[in-house]
């Protein structure tokens, strides 16, 4: 875990410039709680995202009731991508879930806007420990030295890869200290060996944002999507454009599907069903793999070097509504949330990386043979923060609509590249 | 609307029992009654309708913070709608879709007439099964349509490689993606559209078709010279509302082409860029002005139809 707040001090980087010193607002006094938990009486919220939290949120909330019984919790789930919609327009109403989950490209957006409540009644309560999660996904979210969120998990990328293809292909598995030229060159002898059984080289999410595959590229290339700063864009670099090419050289030697065929049959279905060898995503994905058909034959590689090595990490938070008409009960299961038994039950069942100390071993037995600690080495040992500013959603949004260009071949990668860091740089100005 | 007068188009309707002579207007001599009866249609007009086109109005020249709170910037929206680039591909992109999904009135009328066919058998089955898809969740459709669209193993790519054919990838080619979700619309506009043509199909009088075919007309003359005319009033009817429906296109394009979709530049439509500046841009002013451009061509467009329907609609 000491390797962790050296190296998730990469993610704060531009949030601690922001956070400052300063002593923020005091008196963020916790609700008083009743003597008896089970006088507490209410009902409240709890706001997630995602296709594999079902199972998970419904074992939190039935435990945090053993102990509160009287606290009624609703939990509501939204696919990711309407997520944000949904939460910025309940925040505008004041209607947001009482206890919801946080990410670091919104984060600064709802605190410097008020729409989250303070924590620190509960810090100073001794509820929440902030020393049991890693110090960089605490600094990611504290806002001018308020802490509004308690990091629940986090996640890497890395290459998910079927053995039994490999075996097919007669491929050699990948390496541990593998090159992106590696990569690339075992993704082409798949396909040519494999393309009569319809089986790609690789599969990966491109137009739907770039955390998957080319911000990982781009950062091995030694490049970057947004410079450290958070104001200018790093796309219209060589670097970027050597990042980009990776992928684009994937589809033109039809290795990888084209943007159509993975419009059309999502990365993710085509790996699980066995029609491609490798696949590259973010430890969250695990869950969903280990409980697909080819879980048996799954194995994790670490991602490939090129002029060095990187991964993207990002992590998310639990947090409260500033709006909260049930502060007591919302602080109640926000304590339980930040506690070791949440977080195991999270890891287990919806098997992502818990922040919480000494609960990552848990994530290790979603899919046991399948070396997942690359996902926490990635994190210790070559981890870039996910590129954000004050308002990533504004740039963000430039990417599906200019970039895949780039990976069709319809523009030279760096003129897409060029048009994209235009677009950027014009929605960073306006921060 | 002062009392006594008859409004323009009151003489197409059957005239009141009693004649004219008898006619009053509202509120003389029947008390508060005919207003306690349409007060809560009023109301949740008013409510629902009026008052939140008049807030969109009102926004369309405003600009919004983040979180909601707007400033008066007057009509820089509407100086931005016109210089968008966006803007004119998503009007003909919307005109073609409404273009295509209004193929499915005349579709809808064969359809129409061939079941109301005297003697045909499971008539109710067929009228059922038509019927059907336009109950079910327009977004449940979408799924289950992308499968079927779905190039590398969508079962109408395997129909077409039967007979020899090979099949794009509807949803995710530029042009395709379009006619796909026209052709969705279109289907699932036929189940409505059937249910209202058929229902006037069984207006007109039989010995019209009895006399005709004396005179010795066939099936298909007396279909044009006797069917079509006689249901002008409905097919009207079917049209105006396909067209308003075609207009309002964006829960099919969403769910069928997907906002990760690579086409989708090239295949938003006017209600997709309203959505797109209100929700993840979060430009609600620019948004509500886009909401306006369309509430005003909708409105030119039905007109234009009134206009033209007093050319080809008979009074029946």
């Amino acid at each position: 875990m000491k390797k962790h707040l050296a190296v998730l001090s990469a993610l704060v980087a531009a949030s601690v410039a922001l956070a400052g010193c300063g002593g923020g607002p005091g008196g963020n006094a916790a609700a008083e709680q009743p003597a008896d938990p089970a006088d507490l009486t209410a009902e409240i919220s709890y706001g997630v995202w995602g296709e594999n939290v079902a199972e998970a949120t419904q074992r939190v909330v039935a435990d945090f009731n053993r102990t509160y019984p009287n606290v009624k919790v609703n939990v509501q789930v939204t696919p990711y991508k309407s997520y944000w919609t949904k939460l910025q327009t309940q925040a505008g109403s004041g209607t947001m879930p009482d206890v919801l989950w946080m990410n670091g490209p919104n984060f600064q957006l709802y605190a410097s806007n008020g729409k989250l409540a303070p924590i620190t009644g509960l810090v100073d309560a001794g509820k929440i420990d902030p020393a049991n999660y890693p110090q960089a996904l605490d600094t990611l979210y504290t806002y001018e030295g308020v802490r509004y969120g308690v990091p629940k998990d986090f996640d890497t990328i890395a290459v998910f890869y079927n053995k039994k293809l490999f075996a097919e292909a007669g491929v050699a598995e990948p390496a541990a200290d593998w090159t992106v030229e590696q990569f690339t060159q075992a993704a082409k002898d798949i396909r040519a060996k494999l393309k009569s059984k319809d089986v790609f080289g690789v599969t990966a999410t491109l137009v739907d944002g770039g955390q998957q595959t080319y911000y990982n590229t781009i950062a091995a290339a030694d490049g970057h999507v947004i410079s450290p700063d958070g104001k200018r864009s790093g796309f219209d670099s060589p670097e970027a454009a050597r990042g980009l090419q990776v992928w684009a050289d994937l589809i033109a030697a039809d290795a990888m599907p084209s943007l159509e065929q993975d419009a059309d049959t999502s990365a993710l279905s085509r790996f699980t069903s066995g029609r491609a060898a490798m696949f590259w995503s973010g430890s969250w994905d695990t869950k969903l793999i280990a409980d697909s058909p080819i879980a048996a034959d799954v194995a994790v590689a670490p991602l490939p070097r090129d002029k060095r090595q990187a991964t993207v990490i990002h992590g998310l938070a639990h947090a409260i509504s500033a709006d909260t008409e049930n502060k007591a009960a919302a602080e109640a299961f926000l304590t339980y949330l930040a506690g070791k038994e949440a977080a195991v039950t999270f890891s287990e069942l919806s098997g992502v990386i818990s922040a919480h100390k000494g609960t990552q071993d848990s994530f290790l037995t979603v899919l046991p043979d399948a070396n997942l600690r690359v996902f926490l080495d990635g994190a210790e040992n070559y981890a870039v923060p996910y590129p954000v500013s004050k308002n990533s959603a504004a740039w963000g949004k430039f990417e599906p609509e200019l970039l895949p260009d780039a990976f069709s071949g319809a523009k030279p990668v760096a003129e897409a590249a060029r048009a994209m860091a235009e677009a950027m740089n014009q929605a960073l100005e306006k921060e | 609307m002062t009392a006594g007068t008859t409004a323009p188009g009151a003489g197409r309707t059957a005239p009141a029992p009693g004649g004219p002579a008898r006619r009053r207007g509202p509120g003389a001599g029947q008390g508060a009654w005919p207003l306690l009866f349409v007060g809560p249609l009023v109301f949740g007009v008013a409510v629902f309708y009026l008052w939140p086109i008049l807030r969109t109005a009102y926004f369309s020249f405003t600009e919004w913070g983040v979180f909601g709170g707007s400033t008066w910037v007057g009509f820089d929206n509407y100086a931005r709608l016109v210089t968008d680039p966006e803007l004119g591909r998503a009007a003909l992109n919307t005109l073609a879709y409404t273009a295509i999904v209004l193929l499915g009135v005349p579709i809808a009328l064969v359809l129409a007439a061939l079941l109301n066919r005297p003697g045909l058998r499971g008539a109710t089955l067929y009228r059922t099964l038509f019927f059907l898809p336009y109950v079910a969740m327009p977004v449940a459709v979408a799924q289950v349509w992308k499968i079927i669209y779905n190039g590398d193993y969508g079962i109408l790519n395997w129909a077409l490689g039967l007979v020899g054919i090979e099949g794009v990838y509807w949803v995710s080619t530029p042009g395709w993606s379009l006619v796909a979700t026209a052709v969705l619309g279109l289907w699932l506009s036929l189940g409505f559209n059937i249910i209202i043509l058929s229902a006037a199909l069984r207006n007109v009088p039989r010995e019209l078709y009895e006399a005709a075919s004396l005179d010795g007309a066939s099936p298909a003359r007396q279909f044009l010279a006797i069917t079509v005319p006689m249901v002008g009033r409905s097919v009207f009817f079917v049209t105006v509302v396909t067209v308003i429906g075609g207009l309002q296109l964006f829960d099919l394009l969403y769910a069928l082409v997907g906002t990760a979709n690579p086409v989708m530049r090239e295949t938003k439509s006017l209600v997709y860029l309203f959505w797109e500046a209100s929700f993840p841009s979060n430009e609600k002013g620019y948004g509500a002005a886009i909401a306006i451009a369309i509430l005003v061509m909708t409105a030119c467009v039905t007109a234009v139809q009134f206009l033209l329907q007093r050319k080809w609609v008979h009074d029946v």
